[in-house]
């Protein structure tokens, strides 16, 4: 409006009143102001480092660690190196994650669900536990878990014993465990080939179906495959390939079967419960934005209650929830890192120690944090793929 | 998402950035000290005695006496070392070394300054002189007393050791093999324990955390069936466990800890000062002499009592610029090295009971002997 009076009347906007010059003005202004803060901050780093002599240098990685580190997945004892310690404790954030991600994802789908029950004692229930967690910071839960109910579990001599056998006591939870033996590896390939198998059979019987119309019978199909493979490696194999590994008592503690640690389970069911509330109320959310137009209409073209939530609902549900979803799973793993306050070592604990015992901040912090974030921007990514996947394919 | 990957690689560069700048900031300064005021003190030498004194002798006795206080880095939250008692007052053994060492300079137990200090502000305390004395159970090794200043004489010797329940039948290193051991991360400990282990050949698992009071209570609980520590920090741990009775130290240590008042280096004789009153508590054991008799030992029939406490002779009082009745005045005001350990530490002692073991006097089988004052 005003330019077309401009160019009427025939004169020329001087440069301070041009929008287009003025925006590229406030961008350079702000890259230079950004600039120029980095840069004074890594001056600044780069002087003080070299006044105190601590060299940027990786290479006490290769030095003994000479500290202990409670639970390992890999083979690790003092005498291995700093780099060692520290991929004992990425192991252990990401096993605590993977699982936590898990069960997080699971338990709060089962309490969004609740939540929208109309069941009122159900609902309110779900409730009752979402406002629990949402509003006690994870800290003070985790130190609740950890010394309030793992640490008051009895005394080895006196464990609790469940069938299985299970034996529960405050060294941790001791289950019987599968383990390979000399023909385990015959008998696992099969396992592998049969997942991958079904997989693919699966996937193409679907979509014939979907092409022709006709009934494949995908499912048991798959099914099938997923069962008969691993039942002919069994026989392939010849023997046992499995043996089950039982825990005995023997001196202090349990040996054998499966170990999980009081600092592990404490970890696992703080991260878990406190991760379920938010991802519960984020489904909750999902599912109730899909409109109600599209479920009754469901209804009136003859569709059963089940048919309507898994072809209707949650498709339309997904939309909404994935994204706010991918953020939880960002929080499970950063949360990760206060494990350090119940005794889990993960990667965070086990860079303080390396800092304290190395005497090297700077390179620790940042091998910490660019672990980190290589974690959730992998992690974002591998769900923006499925995101853009689910989304409308508008046509 | 290219905005996004590129944004939050500019924040996480920001937030390393900051964070080196945050930590890099308060850090100790490594410059070698340099003495600011240097006070030429001219001393009347008797005789024809000359004594070339270096830079800086003498300059803190100049100051403390100017002063009227002598400034003691201590600690206030250690139960037996340094620490308030109900009237919130600062006591303890590292404190009473320091009301010696005030009532031998300036006559006046009373006239300490005490600055608390952490773990990490205790060497720049001491290299920059903020402190007259380091009386804070810091042990002694060559890379501080290189670094930090002049450590004086061992008072407490102290080692790691480990706390068991008296049911675990645990008695030795070697009975230990798999057990579950809690640990403070980060501290010499935590090696120490691996050293140890390792080299007997035996296995343990390690519960480690990194606040203190959470290796205690996860002990407490039995989520392991050893806890180890300085054996001191252990003593007064026990007390606050839920059955102090159920509980018990091993009667041996897997490291050295020499526990060392220390004072600011570059001044000769104020080293030599705190020196001779630390063994001045120690001499006072050897020769019975305690803060009730210290007066009618000045007329003892032992020569060397009568030196000690500045009724005839000289043992060295001139030279170091202090009264001949020094080291009578902080025996009379501490009493003998026996009397501090067992008002702290002994039958009925107000912090924790614990055995004097190496902490006896060399004829009793300890440590603790000193050299002869005269």
């Amino acid at each position: 409006m005003s330019v077309a009076a401009n160019t009427r009347t025939g004169r020329k906007i001087p440069f301070w009143r041009d929008e287009r010059v003025l925006s590229a003005l406030a961008q350079i202004i702000s890259a230079i102001l950004i600039l120029g803060i980095l840069y004074w901050m890594a001056a600044n780093f780069l002087e003080i480092s070299k006044q105190r002599g601590m060299s940027l240098s990786f290479r006490f990685l290769s030095e003994p660690a000479g500290f202990p580190i409670s639970e390992s997945s890999i083979p690790y004892d003092p005498t291995m190196s700093f780099g060692r310690a520290f991929l004992v404790g990425l192991i252990n954030t990401l096993n605590v994650s993977v699982w936590g991600i898990i069960l997080a994802t699971i338990l709060g789908l089962i309490v969004g669900l609740a939540r929208l029950s109309s069941n009122w004692l159900i609902s309110r229930i779900a409730l009752a536990f979402i406002e629990f967690h949402r509003n006690i910071p994870l800290l003070v839960l985790l130190f609740l878990w950890y010394f309030a109910v793992f640490n008051r579990l009895p005394s080895v001599k006196e464990s609790i014993t469940l069938p299985g056998p299970i034996y529960m006591n405050l060294r941790g939870l001791y289950l019987a465990w599968p383990r390979l033996t000399e023909t385990g590896n015959i008998f696992l390939t099969f396992v592998a080939a049969g997942i991958a198998l079904a997989l693919v059979g699966w996937s193409i019987l679907r979509r014939i179906r979907e092409k022709s119309g006709r009934e494949t019978y995908y499912f048991p199909v798959s099914f099938g495959i997923l069962i008969l493979i691993p039942l002919i490696g069994w026989f392939v194999a010849g023997g046992m390939p499995l043996w089950v590994d039982i825990p005995a008592l023997q001196g202090f503690n349990f040996k054998g079967g499966l170990r999980l640690t009081p600092e592990f389970g404490a970890m696992l069911v703080g991260l878990t419960t406190y991760t379920a509330a938010f991802i519960a109320e984020v489904i909750r959310a999902g599912i109730q934005a899909v409109q109600r137009g599209q479920i009754e209409a469901a209804k009136a073209v003859g569709l059963k209650d089940p048919q309507v939530l898994s072809l209707i609902v949650i498709p339309q549900a997904m939309r909404v929830i994935i994204p706010p979803l991918i953020s939880q799973y960002l929080n499970l793993t950063k949360n990760s890192s206060l494990a350090l306050a119940i005794g889990y070592q993960e990667l965070f604990a086990v860079g303080k120690i390396t800092i304290n015992q190395a005497g090297r901040a700077v390179p620790v912090f940042l091998m910490v944090m660019v672990t980190y974030l290589t974690l959730s921007l992998l992690t974002s990514w591998v769900l923006n793929i499925y995101n853009r996947r689910i989304q409308f394919v508008e046509r | 998402m290219r905005k996004i990957t590129t944004f939050m690689g500019v924040l996480a560069l920001a937030s390393i950035l900051l964070a080196a700048c945050g930590t890099a900031a308060p850090a100790p300064s490594v410059e070698p000290v340099t003495v600011v005021e240097t006070v030429v003190v001219t001393v009347e030498v008797p005789g024809e005695l000359v004594v070339t004194e270096p830079q800086g002798y003498g300059t803190i006795l100049a100051r403390v006496k100017e002063r009227g206080k002598v400034v003691c880095g201590g600690r206030t939250d250690l139960l037996g070392f340094g620490y308030l008692d109900d009237s919130g007052k600062n006591i303890g053994f590292d404190i009473d070394l320091c009301h010696a060492v005030a009532a031998a300079v300036l006559g006046d137990p009373s006239a300490i300054e005490i600055v608390p200090l952490t773990a990490a502000d205790r060497g720049p305390a001491l290299q920059t002189g903020e402190v007259d004395l380091l009386s804070r159970n810091a042990t002694w090794n060559s890379k501080r007393d290189a670094e930090w200043g002049n450590f004086t004489v061992t008072m407490f010797y102290d080692g790691q050791s480990f706390i068991v329940r008296k049911d675990s039948g645990i008695e030795t290193l070697q009975d230990m093999d798999g057990a579950t051991v809690c640990v403070t991360t980060g501290t010499t400990t935590e090696k120490n324990l691996a050293t140890a282990f390792a080299d007997a050949g035996l296995a343990f698992e390690a519960v480690t955390f990194e606040d203190t009071a959470s290796v205690y209570s996860a002990y407490d609980e039995g989520r392991c069936d050893v806890a180890t520590s300085d054996g001191s920090q252990l003593a007064a741990i026990r007390v606050g466990l839920q059955n102090p009775d159920d509980h018990k130290l091993l009667g041996f240590t897997i490291s050295k800890e020499p526990l060392t008042p220390a004072v600011p280096a570059g001044d000769d004789q104020w080293l030599d000062i705190v020196k001779t009153v630390m063994w001045a508590l120690i001499s006072a054991e050897e020769f019975g002499i305690t803060s009730a008799n210290v007066e009618e030992m000045k007329a003892s029939e032992n020569g060397d009592i009568r030196i000690l406490l500045g009724a005839e002779g000289d043992w060295g009082y001139t030279q170091l610029g202090v009264d001949a009745d020094s080291l009578a005045r902080a025996i009379a005001a501490v009493g003998s090295y026996g009397e501090i350990y067992d008002r702290y530490f002994g039958t009925g002692g107000i912090a924790f009971e614990l055995d004097r073991g190496l902490n006896s006097l060399a004829r009793d089988g300890g440590l603790l002997y000193s050299p002869p004052i005269k």
